[in-house]
């Protein structure tokens, strides 16, 4: 496919209404006094904020709390704005509601190069889909895009319900507007007389929302830049925080499935009288497998240890289907394959492209691959159900309530109007709870008890073997020197499966338009060392794989192809990495900086004997990271001893948030460095639990510190862009240690 | 059976090889503790068993007959327990669901050795934290060792 036609394909998502309402103005989203269901006990200002009569400020929020700390970083900018302080601020999960669909990351979710980011291209392309996505409204918590997206209309509900607290307070005393203010939740009368935020509830509810209230100047931020503590974490040290798993209701019933071990099998004659047998079982039900979801059994009974004896006793004969014979590494050969007989597409091309290497005087190129992986979020997989009074309820730790919503209502055979969706937190998300495969299955066992709510919890194993895997892939990157050994042309060839494709088919498949899939291509075609001609083309090989989105998606093996690569050519000049990474830098200061901070934090060049540092740079999702990690071998095994990471990702909301994301990033590539691997053998995924996919604990955790470049842009992610660039530094220090070249993850030094 | 949860003696109806997790979450509604594995590999189930941190997900109920178990949900009694505020001043938990696991065997580590070495942290605490919060755990538990060695 042509780069042109795949970009229409990419903006394809209702192509034809694009047309029609291309030209009207945005819709404001921040929202009215009935956005929120009623609540006798507070005034409703606008779509994000009330105030109660108890003077405490409610702000919906519609992300997902997943560790990433939006339930507190998406009220601070309500707060900043309104000028409250944090400590009276509650959370509230916002309704389905247009103005809080995810805008950002349909935008950001656009196949440019950042060279581009200025062209009328690209600019039209993401005011038309910024239009699209206020239309859309889909709530979705993903592509570190929570602050990113709120950015603007919490601020501006935040400023809007500012000017209303002035008002009312004006009425109040009858004074002139100019007379009141407000600072730390204190609305104050220039005589010196002061009022609470309570105590204008009345007064506020006949003030109507003003539509310009103004933001105000940054320099002025008195909580956005602060490491506020979190407002979760009391209720997360003390065993008070409800997770999925947590929801208790009366009269709930707990159940476990089981389903098909062979990926594309089929359910077969099901022996359950031992089961039903067993004390506390209420029923046996067979599940035909939906929205990704594999067919199985699932028993019901009155503790989830019932349900789990009892599904042992099942005798359940599978159906192999066609991948009986499967194998990840017979699907490794077939993407060498496709890589070495396919173009792919083009997702980037400068100059002359590819041909540039007939000029090239020295040319060097590299083979790396990485392998599936799974997400093991530490709460499996869980979904509550009830239906009750015409009306299905469901409670779940999910990203993507919106989907959950559609794909619950589509299974029950109801209206989504009839399905209410209450988001719990989550014990981890990592992408694998944009899926909802387990909500047909809650919805067809609640639907069997019903009126009696059910708790559906998989067991590890099963949450192990039926994951939508991080992508296999291949890359063969190409990099051409001129006479005098300076950059001529750049190259990279890949193959994986694409995820969005798949997604769609399982999740919405109203939405299944076969277009290009930039996620598994992003970090590799969008880099900016400096060649004058590029080339890079992704191939999409389809497989039986269940592939998903994995914290940083395509970044996080693509970070390690280039990075490697850029540190092989580094050492093939016989330069040194950080200084050669900083040449080819010289026309993207930006990138630079972010580099030769993290350089300069960790004394790069400067290391104890027996230890070597290796150096990555990688952008993604908006924020710039580069790290220096310390490593050292021990008995045949890698020891990373400190990673000292760099970001710059815009205005700072919180810094401490943004440390913890950088540390947990670095844990969570490290893992997948060290140890991620998930094979696949006669359909089956042979790994079931943390023996044999293990993780990263705290005797090998490194000692990460973090440092923020000072900036004045909008925000960028941090969820997931200190994932990436780990595994290529851990690398570039174990060539440093042993002059071998490691171009396949796990990292295994000695093989 | 009768069993000893959090200070309080409850009569129980189930079989004594049900895991003591279950017990404490299904039988009791005591969500505190948490369940990852199932087969004592990441420890997010931990709880005290006579001050000692065990697996609940592989501890069946029959054995803590008699014994006292004790649960985050009671760990800093009325209060918050020293660990439990060291875990906000350190900002520790990301998503939280191990964090339960994580403090009961940091409490069980600072009962048996108050001034843990760093290896002695090591050794204790193989709980599996999927967000990656290792260091402030290590960094809030050193600066409770710090405290007991001030108060000495």
């Amino acid at each position: 496919m042509k780069r042109r036609s795949f970009l229409l394909g990419a903006l394809g998502v209702g192509g034809a209404l694009i047309v029609g309402w291309s030209f009207l103005p945005p819709r404001s989203r921040i929202g009215t006094r009935d956005t929120l269901p009623p609540d006798a006990d507070a005034v409703t200002l606008n779509g994000w904020v009330r105030i109660g009569r108890d003077g405490t400020v409610s702000v919906a929020v519609p992300r997902s709390e997943m560790g990433q700390g939006v339930h507190t970083a998406l009220p601070m900018l309500v707060a900043e704005e309104l000028d409250v302080p944090l400590a009276l601020v509650r959370v509230e999960q916002a309704p389905f509601d247009a103005i809080f669909g995810n805008v950002a990351m349909l935008v950001t979710g656009l196949p440019f190069h950042p060279d581009a980011r200025q062209s009328a291209l690209v600019r039209t392309s993401e005011w038309i889909v910024a239009k699209l996505g206020r239309e859309l409204g889909l709530q979705v918590t993903g592509g570190s895009t929570s602050v990113r997206d709120a950015w603007w209309p919490m601020r501006e509900a935040g400023a809007a319900a500012r000017a209303m607290v002035l008002e009312a307070a004006a009425r109040h005393w009858d004074v002139p507007l100019g007379d009141c203010s407000i600072l730390d939740g204190v609305v104050r009368n220039i005589d010196g007389r002061q009022v609470s935020l309570g105590t204008l509830v009345g007064a506020l509810r006949e003030v109507p929302i003003p539509t310009n209230a103004p933001l105000k100047d940054p320099r002025r931020f008195r909580l956005i830049g602060q490491s506020a503590p979190r407002l979760d974490l009391a209720e997360k040290v003390t065993g008070r925080a409800r997770f999925g798993i947590d929801v208790r209701l009366p009269g709930m019933l707990y159940a476990t499935v089981r389903t098909c071990p062979i990926i594309g099998g089929g359910l077969g004659r099901v022996g359950s009288e031992a089961a039903l047998g067993m004390p506390g079982v209420v029923r046996v039900s067979t599940l035909p497998g939906m929205a990704g979801s594999a067919p199985g059994v699932a028993v019901v009974a009155n503790s989830y240890w019932a349900a789990k004896q009892a599904i042992e006793r099942l005798e359940i004969e599978w159906h192999p289907g066609p991948n009986a014979k499967l194998s990840s590494a017979q699907l490794m050969l077939e993407l060498r394959h496709a890589l070495a007989t396919q173009t792919g597409i083009a997702f980037h091309r400068r100059g002359e492209g590819a041909a540039a290497l007939a000029r090239a005087a020295r040319i060097i190129d590299a083979e790396y691959d990485v392998p599936y992986l799974a997400h093991a979020t530490l709460e499996p997989m869980n979904c509550t159900a009830q239906f009750v009074d015409g009306r299905l309820r469901i409670w779940a730790p999910t990203q993507l309530p919106s989907v959950l919503r559609h794909v619950a209502a589509r299974s029950a055979g109801i209206d989504s109007e009839l399905v209410d969706v209450t988001v719990t937190l989550l014990g981890g998300g990592f992408g694998r709870r944009l899926e909802v495969d387990f909500v047909p299955q809650a919805v067809s066992i609640a639907r069997d008890v019903a009126p009696a709510p059910v708790q559906l919890i998989w067991s590890r194993e099963e949450d192990m073997t039926h994951d939508f895997y991080r992508p296999a892939a291949v890359a063969r990157l190409t990099a051409g020197f001129d006479l005098n050994n300076r950059p001529l042309v750049w190259i990279t060839r890949s193959a994986s499966d694409a995820i969005v494709p798949q997604y769609l088919r399982r999740a919405y498949p109203d939405f299944a338009v076969d277009y290009p899939d930039k996620t598994t291509a992003q970090g590799l075609f969008d880099q900016t060392y400096e060649f004058p001609h590029r080339d890079c083309a992704h191939v999409a090989h389809e497989s039986p794989v269940p592939v998903g989105f994995w914290r940083s998606v395509g970044h996080s093996h693509n970070a390690f192809f280039v990075e490697s690569f850029i540190d092989e050519l580094a050492y093939a000049a016989g330069r040194d990495p950080f200084a050669y990474r900083r040449e080819l830098l010289a026309k993207h200061p930006h990138y630079r900086t972010v580099l030769e901070l993290a350089a300069l934090k960790a004394l790069w060049g400067r290391v104890r004997p027996g230890r070597a540092q290796g150096i990555a740079l990688h952008e993604s999702f908006g924020s710039i990271v580069a790290q220096v990690a310390e490593v050292s071998l021990a008995n045949g095994g890698i020891r990373v001893h400190r990673v000292v990471c760099a970001i710059d990702c815009g205005t700072v909301v919180n810094p401490d948030i943004v440390a913890q994301q950088m540390e947990g990033g670095v844990i969570f590539g490290l893992t997948a460095a060290l140890h991620g691997r998930i094979t696949i053998r006669d359909g089956r995924v042979e790994q079931s639990n943390f023996p044999d996919y293990e993780m990263l604990r705290l005797a090998q955790a490194p000692v990460v510190e973090t440092h923020i470049l000072p900036s004045s842009a909008p925000p960028g992610g941090v969820g997931e862009p200190g994932v990436p660039p780990i595994a290529p530094a851990v690398a570039n220090a174990v060539f440093r240690l042993t002059g071998k070249r490691l171009r396949s993850l796990p990292l295994r030094p000695q093989s | 059976m009768e069993i000893k949860v959090n200070g309080k003696t409850t009569e129980i109806e189930v079989d004594p090889a049900m895991p003591l997790l279950w017990v404490l979450r299904d039988v009791l509604n005591l969500t505190g503790t948490k369940f990852g594995c199932g087969i004592a590999a990441c420890g997010a189930c931990t709880a005290l068993v006579d001050g000692l941190a065990v697996r609940t997900c592989v501890t069946p109920v029959g054995s803590v007959a008699g014994k006292a178990v004790r649960t985050i949900e009671d760990l800093g009694g009325i209060g918050l327990h020293a660990l439990q505020q060291a875990w906000i001043d350190k900002q520790v938990p990301q998503c939280g669901y191990c964090q339960s696991g994580m403090l009961m065997a940091a409490a069980a580590l600072l009962s048996a050795n108050p001034r843990p070495s760093d290896a002695q942290i090591d050794a204790a605490i193989s709980n599996i934290c999927r967000c990656g919060t290792y260091q402030r755990v290590r960094a809030a538990i050193r600066s409770l060792a710090r405290v007991v060695r001030e108060g000495m």
